[in-house]
């Protein structure tokens, strides 16, 4: 319990049942838990005087589609924002947590976030955990210095690019980017490229599904345009639907416990919870 | 007793392939207007250096077939060798039939499955293509017998990064050139992304070379002239017909077309890559420290 | 050594896939998609599960695909030879009982296929057999195999048993709730989807139906 509680105010995880896990795990087959993955398509491309992000909506967990509509792309700050491919709490975690981070040093210095800075604290966290946080990130955002358009590994590696994938996608995003990326592009270009991306995953990767999420962001606007893209609609619906008239569940004996109304109006000391 | 056990023993693992050593990568094929166009580059990797730059992985079967080969290269081989004593076999009845594609993609499929049955499989993903009366025909199967056809088929990597461009534009009845440009582009994206990840600092030299081939009756002409491409002059050798297989000699290369038979396979040549960006000139301006 | 890194390999893949059956009091309905996939990819949106072995049944198959053709033209050839001896095709119950020898004989090293027979059986009426990989089968009114089994069985037991006895549906209503499930599983299971292939055997013979599902 102590601990525990040392850990808390210290910060950081704790690792104090780690050790019971590999024993079990050795001894006793134990199998830990599975994740939710976001087997996942994530992109990014630098554009005329901005960033477009990309991401589509499929959260697997095994062969099962876990969530059909979630959301990848995290906000980082006004001017940043981050695609997340890998175990969707560590994306979350490690996003939420850097962009908290900017917001104090946002209000400690009264100026834009930058996007290296972003970077920077991403990195350093990926890499004290050595790849066992598992985020694998997309980040783009337009700052004092321009457009910066960059992906992250989860051990902490980073690449600055003009155009970028991630996730179980990846491939087939990028063959659309290798062969018809052009510097310079506008901005309805641009969408349209990064929508193309994002619908070669969907449609050739099986961890990458559902909808596409887009996000734009140039000097001084951001436009997170969620559900851009609906590609999947059902495919069939039943013409008679389903309807589950009464007393489908069996009756198999019935008993009424009567309630007493057992109010005591008291002055107040007993009713304490 | 026990020693000769062992030796048995070795023997008997001697011949299965337990892993590759010299490999090749992607194939790319699809179907067009007039037939089958199939590509691959030339390299044969060992392990990950790459050891020879001149091995044909594509290979006319019969009269009407196409054979492209990714995997382990001497495998692919003797899976030559079995064809060849298919077709000369088929060839002494001399009663006016040949084998098909459809015909030579079967036999492929019970040989590959056959040997996975006996662990000891072929280490290929093989890609056949043909006509024959008429009929287009695109397959593939697996090492381990895994097989099937389709309008475009891509082994490898290539089902990665190939395959979702030749689902985008892929049509029906596409003309040689629409055919040719197609798979230039999967080749190039192959190209940049197969095996290791892009080096900003340093510039990847042209001299990766593809080879291509095509069945149905196309004007080789037509291949002249290219002026996105990279290659020298081309010099047509119109081959000996019983010498079937064109060859390439280390370095220099040539081009064989065998027109009664309707099988022409290019001189190899480069594609011209692009590394102009301007993020690739000073990646991390702006973002001082982000290495 | 070079290339260490594929010193292994593996004699099945599981190329996914979901077959379902309904029987009728007259007819089948025989239905799987026709998607092949392996890993994350998908190999190709349009290849049939489905294999007619005689002219009142229908195989529908899904795991490992070399050894489900396998299994295929192996039961083909039976049936062949089964004709010219007998100059009959053989019933849906004999066959299934063939398909049962055939997965047992291998019981050592196994066809990884989740197989569904279905047909129409000496009396006319609908029939279907499932089975495990190993040959282990039973004839039961309906039946899923494959991926997305495990979302479909759930919703065929609600609508087609738990009315027990078993509610037997109009051939419309078989056809129509075999789309529903389709459409559901590929909502939920990645290995799922493209295209539904149905086939509807009765008194009339055999009629094939295809219905899009999500290509995702």
């Amino acid at each position: 319990m102590g601990k525990v509680s040392a850990a808390i105010d210290q910060g950081g995880f704790n690792f104090d049942l780690c050790r019971r896990n590999e024993m079990l795990m050795n001894k006793a087959g134990f199998k830990p838990p599975t994740y939710r993955k976001t087997g996942t398509t994530i992109v990014g491309l630098v554009f005329q005087g901005g960033i477009i992000l990309g991401a589509d909506t499929r959260a697997t967990e095994g062969p099962i589609v876990a969530d059909k509509n979630c959301e990848k792309i995290h906000y980082m700050a006004p001017n940043i924002y981050c695609c997340g491919a890998g175990t969707a709490a560590d994306t979350e975690a490690v996003t939420d947590m850097v962009s908290s981070q900017l917001q104090l040093h946002r209000q400690a210095t009264g100026r834009e976030s930058r996007v290296v800075t972003a970077l920077t604290l991403l990195k350093t966290h990926l890499f004290g955990y050595q790849g066992h946080v598992s985020a694998a990130l997309v980040l783009g955002g337009v700052d004092i210095t321009g457009p910066h358009l960059h992906t992250i590994y989860p051990h902490g590696s980073t690449d600055t690019l003009p155009y970028a994938t991630m996730g179980s996608g990846s491939l087939a995003a990028m063959a659309m980017f290798e062969s018809n990326y052009k510097e310079g592009l506008s901005r309805d270009e641009g969408i349209k490229l990064v929508c193309q991306a994002i619908c070669a995953g969907i449609f050739n990767d099986l961890g990458s599904g559902s909808n596409v999420d887009v996000c734009v962001i140039t000097k001084g606007k951001t436009d997170y345009l969620r559900n851009y893209q609906l590609p999947n609609p059902r495919t069939y619906v039943s013409s008679k639907g389903y309807s589950f008239a009464r007393g489908q569940t069996e009756v198999l004996s019935t008993r009424i416990i009567p309630l007493i109304a057992n109010l005591v109006l008291a002055e107040g000391d007993e009713m304490e919870e | 007793m026990d020693s000769g056990k062992g030796l048995l023993a070795s023997e008997l693992d001697s011949q299965r392939t337990l892993n590759p050593y010299v490999t090749g990568t992607s194939v790319v094929g699809i179907k067009y207007k007039d037939g089958i166009l199939m590509a691959s580059d030339m390299g044969g990797s060992y392990g990950s250096t790459l050891r020879y730059k001149s091995v044909e992985r594509l290979k006319p079967i019969g009269k009407h077939s196409l054979l492209g080969a990714s995997g382990e290269i001497s495998d692919f081989q003797e899976i030559l060798r079995y064809l060849d004593e298919l077709i000369i076999y088929d060839n002494m009845w001399d009663d006016g039939n040949s084998l098909g594609p459809k015909e030579i993609h079967n036999y492929l499929n019970r040989v590959m499955y056959n040997r996975r049955n006996k662990f000891d499989p072929l280490w290929n993903s093989l890609v056949l293509g043909g006509v024959k009366n008429g009929q287009k025909y695109l397959g593939t199967v697996s090492m381990i017998g895994v097989h099937f056809e389709d309008n475009h088929i891509a082994t490898g990597f290539g089902n990665h990064l190939a395959r979702p461009i030749l689902r985008d534009e892929w049509k029906e009845d596409m003309s040689f050139e629409e055919g040719v440009k197609l798979l230039e582009k999967c080749m190039l994206v192959l190209l940049y992304r197969d095996r290791s990840a892009i080096n900003k600092l340093q510039r990847r030299s042209d001299w990766w070379w593809w080879c291509f081939m095509e069945i149905g009756e196309v004007d080789v002409e037509t291949r002249k002239d290219r002026s996105y491409l990279d290659s020298g002059d081309y010099e047509e050798v119109t081959m000996n017909k019983s010498c079937s297989s064109p060859r390439t000699s280390a370095g220099a290369t040539l081009i064989a077309k065998i027109t009664e038979e309707g099988i022409t396979v290019s001189q190899p040549y480069a594609l011209k890559t692009f590394w102009g960006f301007t993020a690739y000139q000073n990646p991390t301006k702006g973002a001082e420290g982000s290495w | 050594m070079a290339s260490k890194q594929q010193a292994n390999w593996s004699p099945y893949d599981n190329n996914g896939g979901t077959c379902v059956a309904i029987a009728g009091s007259n007819y089948c309905v025989i239905a799987a998609d026709t998607r092949l996939s392996t890993g994350y990819s998908i190999l190709t949106r349009d290849y049939s599960k489905l294999q007619q072995l005689a002219d009142k049944s229908i195989l529908a198959s899904s795991g490992f695909q070399a050894d489900i053709k396998a299994l295929q033209k192996h039961l083909s050839a039976k049936h062949l030879i089964y004709q010219h001896q007998h100059n009959k095709q053989m019933s849906c119950p004999a066959m299934a009982q063939l398909l049962s020898n055939t997965l047992y004989y291998k019981r050592f090293f196994p066809y990884y296929a989740f197989n569904v027979l279905g047909g129409l059986d000496n009396e006319g009426k609908g029939c279907v057999f499932t089975y495990d990989a190993v040959g282990s089968y039973e004839r039961v009114g309906y039946s899923s195999q494959g991926s997305g089994s495990t979302l479909i069985t759930p919703v065929l037991d609600n609508q087609l048993k738990s009315p027990s006895p078993l509610l037997i549906p109009q051939e419309t209503e078989a056809v129509d709730l075999v789309k529903d499930v389709f459409a559901s599983a590929a909502e939920r299971d990645i290995y799922t989807g493209d295209r539904v292939e149905i086939t509807i055997v009765n008194a009339a013979g055999i009629r094939r139906e295809y219905a899009e599902l999500r290509k995702d």
